[in-house]
């Protein structure tokens, strides 16, 4: 035995840790395929992150709360060091988020990082899902990827809605009530679907025990695979890039996960977290003392949902109050219409991927990320929806808008309403017009340099600008964005003479094709030809 | 339709001659590969690189300090300590302490982590090759003999019997998960339809718990009232509630437009439900010259000198009104339930 160690080095402790879970885990094959895993370096980029670390932030302080949260609506009186609710009748779950805030020393500060961190969450994962969106990179092979984190999205809000519910307050029991109302218009099943979810008619003392384990166990463990599931795919695309020098679609430029991403990652873990800490200390959110526990006949002024259910809020709002009673039935569409466009507006985003791969036609791997200009179609597209988004968003807080800035409700409304239609068609116009001059301008200065600065006064008298041509790094970054030629339909008549009738799908997808490529649509890149043309000529002018 | 159907013409030709030396020599839009890098200070200055560490280790001492405060903001300060700060007002001194130190422990963390990375470690930017997702076609030829081999060997295709009734089982199989769902709540029946009102019930003052005299309800007024026998800590009291609260007001008789709401009054004093029709909520705002309500959840505003008509938001009907009248003891008392149910409108409403 002595002469096999003699002769054999002694591994360090960590090495013989690492041999230990190497032979029961394979981790050496893990690490070599991941250790020095290239990623790329763009602010935009790290919008993911926030969304992960403000997920584990929530999970962290979401297990510290349930120790001391009572998921009860068994009425109890209030005796605890909150003196304005001393001797009122509430339920245990507000009474024991009262001692949460006011007897339990950090409890108020767990909560608050709690809740900011979901409101972050939510509002991260939207401007990473735009960024994604603007940038083309749900393209093959990451349409999945985009579902995935479509999903997070949803349920992100639905875990966010049941989790401010809990607290069984004034604010957030009318938000119950306002979903259980909008479940009765739900055409036969309504109902049904009230009586099932509330254990009988709203509120009965059954919805507060039922949102906890959703929101605690059944989301948060559905979103905790599929974030899982994301950052898996997200290792095994390698992530994209945009276009420059050296950047390619069949390799990925930037710099290893071991150390550089491993200090930069993990440390904005601990950037969000402290942020996040410190908002909590300062800005107070949801002070459910305020207003006091839910009663079905009480209710506050100024009642707003989080900000990610204002805009579902704004379609009921603004919706006229239509209601159809035939045979002995009511058709709520006043509600009902809300209700399905929130379903549809938001699956929209979900399709949008297939749809454009669709009329492309492109079955291609796409790594390298498009600029937004250079789909002019798309980027004005995603701002018709993000208008959308945000009209109704104006839509959900009217009564705010009214008492802060002086208007009319009635006047807010029809602006809600009239914005619904044309300002996703407007902001569609301008934003490609915005897209197609940018492409002018990225054309012009591949051609003809970058302005200066620099008036030179020719010996005739006349003053020119003096125009730097780019390097060779700045003008590849310039025309590498790929171009797609419009479909045609194709001719009528096969070789054979045999006259052939294109679908009604066929022609769709033509036109569809046209209006994002076609003539006027998008601004041809400049050939080489051109280039040298000028170059070659008279100099600059 | 498969995209098949139209040729792939739209492509662009080729993708990725770009990259290396593919291109033609004199092509002004060439790939011209990865910069140079370029030196940071710290790459070149061992001075600078010793700075960049003080700072890190700095940052890094800070949040140890950092954690130190929160530990002694625990115990120091009592958890019902209210203190001024400017700007922002009076707060918990300890919730106020606890948070600041602890995120500036966490926040020093991440901003020495990436200050280090920045600053000291490599920035060198360097290439990985991608392989394309797709399985080479050997691979998908050998899974698809495979898959072939399993099934043959399974007898799925053949014994189509077997195959038949196990879709069978596996199809009702969760019919039982969807049953025993049922009893998550009662059918719905006539729940939606009735309330604790009845005939004779008198009206009890929210405020006062004490019945409801006519002359309690004077022009100008909104008064709340329950039906009499519902105690507050009543196990039921706001499922009842959240049905039966109830609005009050007195109008000239002659300034109440519809005809039939001024006689399901009481010399003027009308009794409306008090929970919009449009999601739920209860009306709480009154504008006393016009007798309009207003719901401050969605606005939905109503005339309760017109039967309560819709005027303005969402509400898709009135709110249902309670017929009233003054018993013997010269209190207000129900003279039944409402005639149509009350809050939002659903499917068998009718």
């Amino acid at each position: 035995m002595s002469t096999v160690t003699d002769t054999k080095r002694k591994a360090p402790a960590g090495e013989r840790v690492a041999d230990w879970a190497d032979g029961r885990l394979g981790i050496y094959g893990l690490a070599k395929a991941n250790m020095r895993k290239i990623f790329p370096d763009h602010w935009s980029f790290m919008l993911g992150e926030i969304c992960l670390y403000s997920f584990i932030i929530i999970i962290l302080t979401g297990v510290y709360l349930t120790l001391f949260f009572d998921p009860s609506m068994s009425e109890v009186v209030y005796h605890g060091s909150y003196e304005p609710m001393q001797g009122i009748q509430m339920s245990a779950a507000y009474a024991s988020t009262l001692d949460i805030s006011f007897d339990i020393r950090g409890g108020l500060l767990v909560r608050q990082i709690h809740h900011w961190a979901a409101v972050i969450f939510l509002a991260g994962m939207f401007v990473h899902m735009f960024r994604v969106f603007f940038t083309g990179a749900y393209r093959k092979p990451r349409e999945i990827n985009w579902l995935f984190g479509f999903l997070l999205f949803v349920l992100g809000m639905f875990t966010g809605f049941t989790g401010y519910s809990l607290p069984d307050d004034l604010l957030s029991g009318t938000g119950v009530r306002f979903t259980q109302g909008a479940i009765l218009s739900m055409p036969i099943v309504g109902t049904y679907i009230s009586m099932f979810m509330f254990g009988g008619e709203f509120p009965g003392t059954d919805i507060i025990p039922r949102f906890y384990s959703v929101h605690i166990l059944l989301l948060p463990g559905i979103m905790l695979g599929l974030v899982v599931a994301h950052l898996i795919l997200v290792f095994f695309h390698k992530h994209t890039q945009f276009a420059g020098p050296g950047k390619t679609n069949k390799n990925v430029v930037g710099m290893p996960l071991l150390p550089v991403y491993m200090a930069k990652a993990g440390g904005f873990f601990f950037l969000v977290f402290g942020f996040i800490a410190a908002i909590a200390a300062i800005a107070t959110i949801n002070p459910i003392w305020g207003i006091g526990p839910y009663r079905p006949d009480q209710v506050s002024t100024g009642a707003q949902p989080d900000w990610y259910m204002g805009f579902a809020e704004g379609f009921v709002r603004v919706m006229p109050g239509w209601e159809i009673n035939l045979w002995g039935h009511t058709l709520v569409l006043g509600v009902l219409i809300p209700l399905v466009l929130f379903g549809v507006v938001l699956g929209a985003l979900a399709l949008y991927p297939f749809i454009e791969s669709w009329i492309t036609g492109d079955k291609r791997e796409h790594h390298i990320l498009d600029k937004p200009r250079n789909a002019p179609t798309r980027t004005a597209l995603g701002v018709a929806w993000v208008t959308i988004y945000f009209v109704m968003l104006i839509g959900g807080g009217n009564d705010i808008w009214a008492t802060h800035f002086h208007l009319s409700l009635n006047a807010i409304s029809w602006f809600v309403r009239i914005a619904f239609f044309a300002g996703p068609v407007l902001a569609f116009i301008v934003t490609r017009r915005i897209c197609l001059g940018l492409q002018r301008r990225d054309k012009e200065k591949v051609l003809h340099g970058r302005e200066s600065g620099t008036i030179k006064r020719l010996p005739h008298g006349e003053f020119v600008e003096i125009h730097e041509p780019l390097g060779p790094e700045a003008r590849y970054a310039l025309t590498a964005h790929e171009q797609y030629e419009p479909l045609e339909v194709g001719p009528t008549v096969d070789e054979n003479g045999v006259e052939r009738k294109p679908s009604a799908l066929q022609k769709l997808r033509a036109r569809l094709s046209r209006s994002y490529y076609g003539e006027g649509n998008q601004i041809p890149k400049p050939t080489a030809e051109e280039y040298k043309e000028i170059t070659s000529g008279h100099g600059h002018h | 339709m498969s995209s098949q159907e139209i040729p792939e013409e739209g492509l662009p030709a080729e993708q990725d001659t770009a990259h290396g030396a593919v291109k033609v020599a004199d092509d002004p839009f060439a790939d011209p590969g990865l910069p140079a890098h370029k030196p940071r200070i710290q790459d070149i200055d061992e001075r600078a690189a010793k700075r960049s560490e003080r700072t890190v280790a700095l940052m890094f001492t800070l949040s140890m300090l950092a954690t130190v405060g929160f530990i002694a903001s625990y115990v120091i300060f009592p958890v019902d300590k209210i203190v001024f700060i400017w700007p922002i007002g009076h707060v918990s001194a300890l919730h106020f302490s606890l948070g600041l130190t602890l995120g500036a422990a966490l926040f020093l963390i991440g901003a020495g982590a990436v200050h280090w990375a920045r600053t000291l470690m490599s920035d060198v930017e360097v290439a990985d090759d991608r392989h394309p997702i797709e399985a080479t076609p050997e691979v998908k030829a050998k899974v698809l003999a495979d898959f072939a081999d399993g099934a043959r060997e399974s007898a799925i295709g053949r014994r189509k019997l077997i195959r038949n009734t196990m879709f069978g089982a596996l199809a009702l199989v969760p019919l039982s998960g969807v049953v025993l769902l049922r009893d998550l709540g009662p059918l719905p029946e006539e729940k939606l339809r009735k309330t604790l009102w009845a005939k004779g019930k008198q009206l009890v003052n929210m405020n006062t718990n004490q019945p409801l005299r006519p002359e309690d309800v004077t022009v100008g007024s909104l008064t709340f009232a329950m039906p009499e026998g519902l105690e507050e800590d009543a196990h039921d009291f706001q499922t009842q509630i959240a049905k039966a609260a109830l609005m009050i007001v007195r109008i000239e008789p002659d300034d109440i437009k519809d005809k039939q709401s001024r006689e399901w009054g009481h010399e003027g004093i009308v009794a409306f439900s008090k929970i919009c029709t449009h999601v739920g909520c209860p009306i709480s705002l009154y504008e006393q010259q016009t007798h309009h309500v207003l719901c401050p959840c969605h606005q939905s505003t109503f005339d309760l000198s017109d039967g309560a008509r819709v005027i303005f938001g969402p509400a898709g009907h009135p709110l249902p009104q309670l017929r009233i009248g003054v018993n013997s003891e010269g209190n207000l008392e129900a003279l039944g339930d409402f005639a149509e149910p009350v809050g939002p409108a659903f499917w068998e409403r009718g």
